[in-house]
C-alpha cells in the first residue's frame, strides 16, 4: 500500500500550492488529507491496463477560429480590479526579499 | 401579490407577453421578495429595478437569480470566496448574457460554497445558506442559493453549476428541479472555473417546463468557450404525457448502496409510478459507478488547484502580505483569502499531481472515468434512462457533517457518476419522507440520466412524470 501523507509531505505540497499553512493547519490537513487519500487509493489497486485515460468527454479536434484581430479590455478596465495597480501595470512586490 | 409570485415561469412570461401582467409589477414583486431574503440566499440583490423596459422574447419580464459563480459586468461577483471580495467583473458570463437577450433579467446573486467546492452551502465565506424547509437545515450545495431561492419563494427561477452535483443535489434537497445538461451544452464562458472538464451551467426551476425555457435560451455554441457544442435542434416545451416504449435503467449495485429508508421507500413509489404511465422498468450494471467519487476526488481537486492558481492577489482582488517578498504575498493572500475546504482541495489537487504521484493518481482516476463512460454507454444500448435517488439522504442538519469532510463527499455518491460520464441530468421531486432520526418531513428528489446531448427526450420523460408524480408541497410560508 502507499504511504498516506506525512508532515514533510504536506509542508512541500503547501509550497508548490503557494499556501501559508498554520501550525494547526498542518496538523489537520494531514490527518484529513490520509483519510481522503486512503478512500481514494481504492482505485489504486483496480486493473485498468490498456484502458484510454479521459481528459475531456466530447469529442472535439482543431476548434478554430479566422485569426482577425479584433478589441480586447481598454488598459484601465482590466486594471480596474487590480489591488496594487500602478502606472497601467500590476505592481508587485520584489521576488527577492532584500532586493 | 402572492398570486403573482405563485406563477411558474412559463405561465408569468405569457401573460405579461399577452399584456395581463405589467412587467415592471412583477418585477417589483420579486424583487421585494428577494429583499426580504431570511435564508442568506442572495449576496447581492437589484434594489433600484429602475425604469424597466421589456425586451420581447420567451423570458419576457422574467427575474433570475443567478449563482454568484457567474461574473455580471459592474456587479459583484464572489464565488463565495472572500479572494476576490468586492470584485466586479468588466464583462458578463454567456449564459447571463442569453437570457438577458431571451428577455431576462438578473434579480440578483446567490450564495454558494466557495469556488463551489461543497455539498451544504456550509462553506461560504458569507455564512450558510438555510433551507426554506427547516431553518436548521442545509440546503445542499453548492447551488444551495439558488436553490433556496426558488424553493424558499425569492426567485421564479435560478441559474447554477454543477461539478459533481452542484445543482442536482441542492434541488432534490430543496424540493425544486435542477438540470445539468451535458458538457458542453451551454458555454461556460464567464463561470469562474472550479474543474474545467466537469463544470456545466445549468437551470434550478420550480417545474419541468421552466427548466426546459431557461435551457433552451442558455444553451449554445459560443465562440469564447471552444469546448461549447450547444444541442442541436434546440430545446421545446416539453409535452409528453404517457412513458410507454421507454425503459428506465434502475442500477444493480443501488441493491446493496446504503441510504435512507425514507428516500428509498420514495424511489420505489416513483419506480411504480413510472410504470403506471407504460414505462417499463430494468436492472442495468454499471459496475465502475462505485469508484466515481474515488475518481472525482483526484480529478476535481486537481483542476482546482491549477484553475485557482491565478488567485495570487496580482491581478484582483484581495492582497495581502505586500510588504515582503513576493513569494510572502502570495503565500499570504492564499493563505488568508481562501477557506478550509478550498485549501484542502487545492492540497490534494497539488499532490496528484506532484511529480510520483500523478500517474498513481491522476492517470488513474482518468481511466476511471473512461470506464465509467463505457457503463453508461452499455446501459444507454439497453434502456433510454438510468434512474436513482439523487441524494443518499434528506436535507441533514446545519454543522452535522462539516467535521468529516470525507462524509460530505459521500453525498455526491449518485450524482457524481454523470458528471463524470458528461451525460444530462436531471432531478425532480419526487415526494417527502422524514429524515432518519425523526422531524418534519422533507423533499427527496429523484434523478434521471440520459445520453449525451438527448435533453429534450429527457425533459419529456421528466415532464410526464412529474404530472404524474404531481407534487405540490411548499416550505411553510411560500406561495404558490
Amino acid at each position: 500500500m502507499r504511504p498516506m501523507i506525512d508532515r514533510d509531505q504536506v509542508l512541500h505540497v503547501a509550497r508548490l500550492a503557494r499556501l501559508r499553512l498554520s501550525e494547526d493547519d498542518v496538523e489537520t490537513m494531514t490527518g484529513e488529507l490520509s483519510g481522503i487519500l486512503e478512500h481514494v487509493d481504492r482505485i489504486g489497486n483496480l486493473d485498468l491496463e490498456g484502458v484510454e485515460p479521459t481528459s475531456h468527454v466530447v469529442a472535439l479536434e482543431n476548434v478554430l477560429r479566422p485569426d482577425v484581430p479584433r478589441p480586447s479590455l481598454p488598459q484601465d478596465v482590466a486594471l480596474a480590479s487590480a489591488p496594487e495597480p500602478l502606472n497601467g501595470a500590476f505592481r508587485v512586490p520584489s521576488p527577492q526579499a532584500d532586493a | 401579490m402572492g398570486e403573482l409570485l405563485g406563477l411558474t415561469v412559463a405561465q408569468a412570461a405569457a401573460k405579461i407577453a399577452a399584456g395581463d401582467v405589467s412587467a415592471a409589477e412583477y418585477f417589483g414583486a420579486w424583487q421585494g421578495a428577494a429583499a426580504g431574503d431570511e435564508l442568506n440566499a442572495y449576496l447581492w440583490s437589484v434594489e433600484n429595478a429602475g425604469d424597466y423596459e421589456v425586451k420581447d422574447g420567451p423570458l419576457g419580464g422574467i427575474p433570475v437569480a443567478v449563482k454568484d459563480i457567474f461574473c455580471t459586468e459592474g456587479t459583484p461577483t464572489t464565488a463565495g470566496s472572500r479572494i476576490i471580495e468586492g470584485y466586479r467583473p468588466p464583462y458578463t458570463a454567456t449564459a447571463v448574457r442569453r437570457l438577458d437577450a431571451a428577455g431576462a433579467r438578473v434579480l440578483g446573486k446567490t450564495n454558494m460554497d466557495e469556488f463551489a467546492m461543497g455539498s451544504s452551502n456550509e462553506n461560504s465565506a458569507y455564512g450558510p445558506v438555510l433551507n426554506p424547509w427547516d431553518r436548521g437545515r442545509v440546503p445542499g450545495g453548492s447551488s444551495g442559493g439558488s436553490a433556496a431561492a426558488v424553493a424558499g419563494g425569492l426567485a421564479p427561477c435560478a441559474i447554477g453549476t454543477d461539478t459533481g452535483g452542484s445543482i442536482r443535489q441542492p434541488a432534490s434537497l430543496c424540493g425544486i428541479v435542477g438540470l445539468k445538461p451535458t458538457y458542453g451544452a451551454i458555454s461556460r464562458y464567464g463561470m469562474i472555473a472550479f474543474a474545467s472538464s466537469l463544470d456545466q451551467c445549468g437551470p434550478l426551476t420550480r417545474d419541468v417546463t421552466d427548466a426546459a425555457l431557461l435551457l433552451a435560451a442558455m444553451q449554445g455554441r459560443d465562440p469564447c468557450d471552444s469546448t461549447s457544442v450547444g444541442i442541436e435542434g434546440g430545446i421545446a416545451a416539453p409535452s409528453r404525457e404517457d412513458l410507454k416504449g421507454l425503459r428506465f435503467g434502475v442500477p444493480s449495485e443501488l441493491a446493496r448502496d446504503t441510504f435512507d429508508a425514507g428516500v428509498r421507500a420514495v424511489f420505489e413509489a416513483t419506480l411504480a409510478r413510472i410504470e403506471e404511465l407504460g414505462g417499463e422498468i430494468a436492472e442495468v450494471a454499471l459496475p465502475s459507478a462505485e469508484h466515481g467519487i474515488s475518481a472525482y476526488y483526484v480529478i476535481a481537486p486537481a483542476e482546482a488547484s491549477s484553475n485557482l492558481a491565478r488567485y495570487d492577489g496580482v491581478r484582483y482582488g484581495m492582497r495581502s502580505g505586500g510588504d515582503g517578498d513576493l513569494l510572502e504575498m502570495y503565500e499570504t493572500t492564499r493563505a488568508e483569502g481562501f477557506g478550509t475546504e478550498v485549501k484542502r482541495r487545492i492540497m490534494l489537487g497539488t499532490y496528484a499531481l506532484s511529480s510520483g504521484y500523478y500517474e498513481a493518481y491522476y492517470g488513474q482516476a482518468q481511466k476511471v472515468r473512461t470506464r465509467i463512460a463505457e457503463d453508461f454507454k452499455a446501459a444507454f444500448a439497453e434502456v433510454d434512462f438510468v434512474v436513482t435517488p439523487t441524494s443518499p439522504t434528506v436535507a441533514f442538519g446545519l454543522g452535522e457533517k462539516t467535521a468529516d469532510p470525507l462524509s460530505m463527499y459521500l453525498n455526491d455518491f449518485f450524482t457524481v457518476p454523470m458528471s463524470l460520464a458528461g451525460i444530462p441530468a436531471i432531478s425532480i421531486p419526487a415526494g417527502l419522507a422524514e429524515p432518519e432520526g425523526g422531524g418534519r418531513r422533507l423533499p427527496v428528489g429523484f434523478q434521471i440520466a440520459a445520453p449525451a446531448f438527448a435533453e429534450q427526450k429527457l425533459l419529456e420523460a421528466s415532464y410526464a412524470l412529474e404530472r404524474a408524480i404531481g407534487f405540490d408541497a411548499r416550505p411553510e410560508g411560500v406561495d404558490g
